[in-house]
């Protein structure tokens, strides 16, 4: 972060109406450093000028918001990326999620909610809509009395927690970390690092049955 | 020269390139050692500049295997039709086909860039027809072969050997026959490439047309309607929404619009049409996660009518602009949230009108062996969860 504390933001998103948009409701409270509206400038530019938070549309022309993530991580794995689309394809926004995006919030968010997840990502925490909390479960789902994954595989990789579980279904139930935390008697930071440990496991695991479920909704 | 395996072993010894040329062509001409030398070093030393050599990529190359593995069963084919007709030297010469054939497709697939063109460019011509330069040459190669296949063949036919003589015929024929596909092949194969490709071009053109009359029917008419309520923001986000949601279904589910009414067979398609009708109705926002789905029993249907019944209340009722329903499919049964963040209630002290609301949801429900929790307080919003066993799926 800036030391002003303002996040510095780039925004990545083929509609320069979009792009304004976002500019307009973000006001005061971020410090946005540039836009691109497809891959292959989003990568030279995030990577020249390396902001805090990248807010990357998941429907991206040139390869998606996946080529983007592809192009900076690797050289610059502080930035942090929230993705955004309107799109409710779920394989999109997972593929999005695994190539390394912190959070998925759909477009139609508030100006004041997006806010909040920017700054959320932007300490290095994760976002979860009810949607991308919906998308996860779906991944994940059978797995409880589905059979041992394969030797050499980390089995906790594979399969959510019951506490995970439950903490997603709240958040996709609507309700905000804060809730969760008071619904569960857990403390918020609890709940936050539950969800990011989805996210890492969604990241990392190599599992059959992701890879299947992906493999359902034809994504290679 | 060729590959530049001579350059890079001068490269990597300090030999002068000119000495490690003479050093290969003098083993070649001795033994072919030379040339098998060459080539294994090709295939197993990197480029200048890469990581991995032809070798190593065509160990992963699971696709390339695939196809090697495919060629077998003409392997087999062909062992067969030869040890069936006496026919030693065939049986013997498909082999090192057969190698040679699995290696070509392994090294063109992993060839680097340079050497794919190289490949493209002047060894392929030779097994194909294509309106270029080669034409005449691949013509010539192919029609020779044909003449040489067809004349064995006939040859074979006539010089039937006694001990084998009505197999014989069959050998001959075949042969006859290879030597009309190698000729005629690459026509016919050109053929019907044309034919598919012309196909697939009007196939697209009718589908942009399709496109073309379903944007024209739902998006343009609903943008023409927002112009004209530009002054009453609440209905312009109503038609966007109900845009929004009409246009994905179509991109992501493949339901055209208009056919949005006909009746749900799944829950996911009934919660979305419940969605729809009391966006439309209610000018509230309902967001929707649904995790699995599943087919509509009676008591699914039931589940669903108690849910239409909660999110109209919370849209009556609440005063939250938006509802979320949360539904999720699980072995034995389906749990259904719908959570506003509204006034909220005492569950304890709901008015007489409101009471017989609840009780509607919960008759619904139990009647089907469901059950249905209400969890709320003033000022906190309200949840109501549903939870219907999947009765009929079980036994």
């Amino acid at each position: 972060m800036s030391e002003l504390g303002r996040p510095r933001i780039f925004l990545v998103d083929d509609h320069a109406m979009f792009r304004s948009g976002v500019r307009a409701e973000l006001g005061d409270a971020v410090d946005v450093i540039g836009e691109a509206d497809d891959v292959a400038s989003a990568i030279a530019l995030v990577n020249e000028r390396v902001p805090d938070v990248v807010l990357l549309d998941v429907h991206l022309p040139g390869g998606g918001g996946q080529a983007v993530l592809h192009g900076v991580m690797p050289h610059h794995p502080e930035v942090q990326f929230l993705a955004l689309s309107v799109s409710d394809a779920p394989e999109d926004v997972i593929a999005v999620i695994r190539a390394g995006a912190r959070g998925y919030v759909t477009k139609t968010i508030s100006g004041e909610d997006l806010l909040r997840a920017v700054y959320r990502v932007g300490a290095g925490d994760a976002v979860f809509s009810p949607r991308l909390a919906g998308f996860v479960l779906d991944a994940f789902a059978g797995v409880a009395g589905g059979p041992e994954p394969p030797a050499g595989l980390d089995p906790e990789l594979d399969q959510l927690s019951p506490r995970e579980r439950e903490v997603l279904r709240l958040i996709a139930r609507g309700y905000t970390y804060k809730e969760v935390a008071r619904d569960l008697t857990i403390s918020p930071k609890t709940v936050e690092s539950h969800v990011s440990a989805v996210l890492r496991k969604l990241q990392l695991s190599t599992r059959h049955e992701l890879a299947k479920w992906a493999n359902d909704r034809r994504l290679v | 020269m060729l590959a530049g395996v001579c350059g890079g072993i001068s490269q990597a010894t300090g030999i002068d390139v000119t000495l490690v040329r003479i050093g290969f062509v003098l083993l070649s001409l001795g033994s072919g050692v030379g040339v098998l030398v060459y080539a294994l070093a090709w295939l197993l030393l990197p480029l200048q500049g890469e990581t991995t050599t032809i070798f190593s990529r065509a160990v992963t190359d699971r696709r390339g295997i695939r196809l090697v593995i495919a060629i077998i069963p003409a392997l087999v084919v062909v062992q067969i039709v030869a040890a069936a007709l006496h026919i030693g030297y065939l049986g013997s010469f498909s082999w090192p086909v057969f190698l040679a054939a699995g290696g070509a497709i392994l090294i063109r697939r992993n060839a680097s860039e340079a050497e794919r063109v190289w490949i493209n460019d002047d060894l392929m011509p030779m097994l194909h027809t294509g309106a270029d330069r080669h034409t005449r040459r691949t013509l010539i190669v192919r029609v020779a072969l044909g003449i040489v296949l067809g004349v064995g063949g006939l040859l074979v036919l006539m010089l039937g050997h006694p001990s084998s003589a009505a197999l014989r015929p069959v050998g001959g024929a075949l042969l006859v026959i290879a030597a009309i596909v190698v000729v005629f092949g690459p026509w016919w194969l050109s053929l019907v490439r044309d034919l598919i490709s012309e196909r697939q071009a009007r196939a697209m053109a009718e589908e942009r047309s399709q496109m073309a009359a379903h944007v024209h029917d739902s998006v343009l008419q609903t943008l023409a309607l927002i112009q004209r309520s530009a002054d009453d923001p609440q209905h312009v986000v109503r038609l966007a929404r109900a845009q929004e949601r009409e246009l994905r279904s179509w991109l992501f589910e493949g339901r055209p619009p208009g056919t949005v009414g006909e009746e749900a067979r799944t829950l996911a398609e009934g919660i979305g049409l419940i969605q729809r009708h009391i966006e439309a109705d209610h000018g509230i926002t309902v967001h929707v996660v649904v995790v699995g789905d599943c087919e509509l029993t009676d008591g699914l249907r039931a589940l669903l009518d108690a849910s239409r019944e909660a999110i109209v209340n919370a849209a009556k009722w609440s005063g939250a602009g938006q509802v979320s329903v949360y539904a999720e499919v699980e072995r034995d049964a389906v749990m259904l949230y719908v959570r506003d963040r509204g006034q909220g209630f005492d569950p304890e002290a709901v008015p007489e009108d409101r009471q017989g609301i609840a009780q509607s949801i919960r008759a619904r429900m139990t009647r089907f062996g469901g059950s249905v929790v209400i969890r709320s307080s003033v000022g906190e919003g309200a949840e109501v969860e549903l939870s219907m066993p999947r009765r009929e799926l079980v036994t």
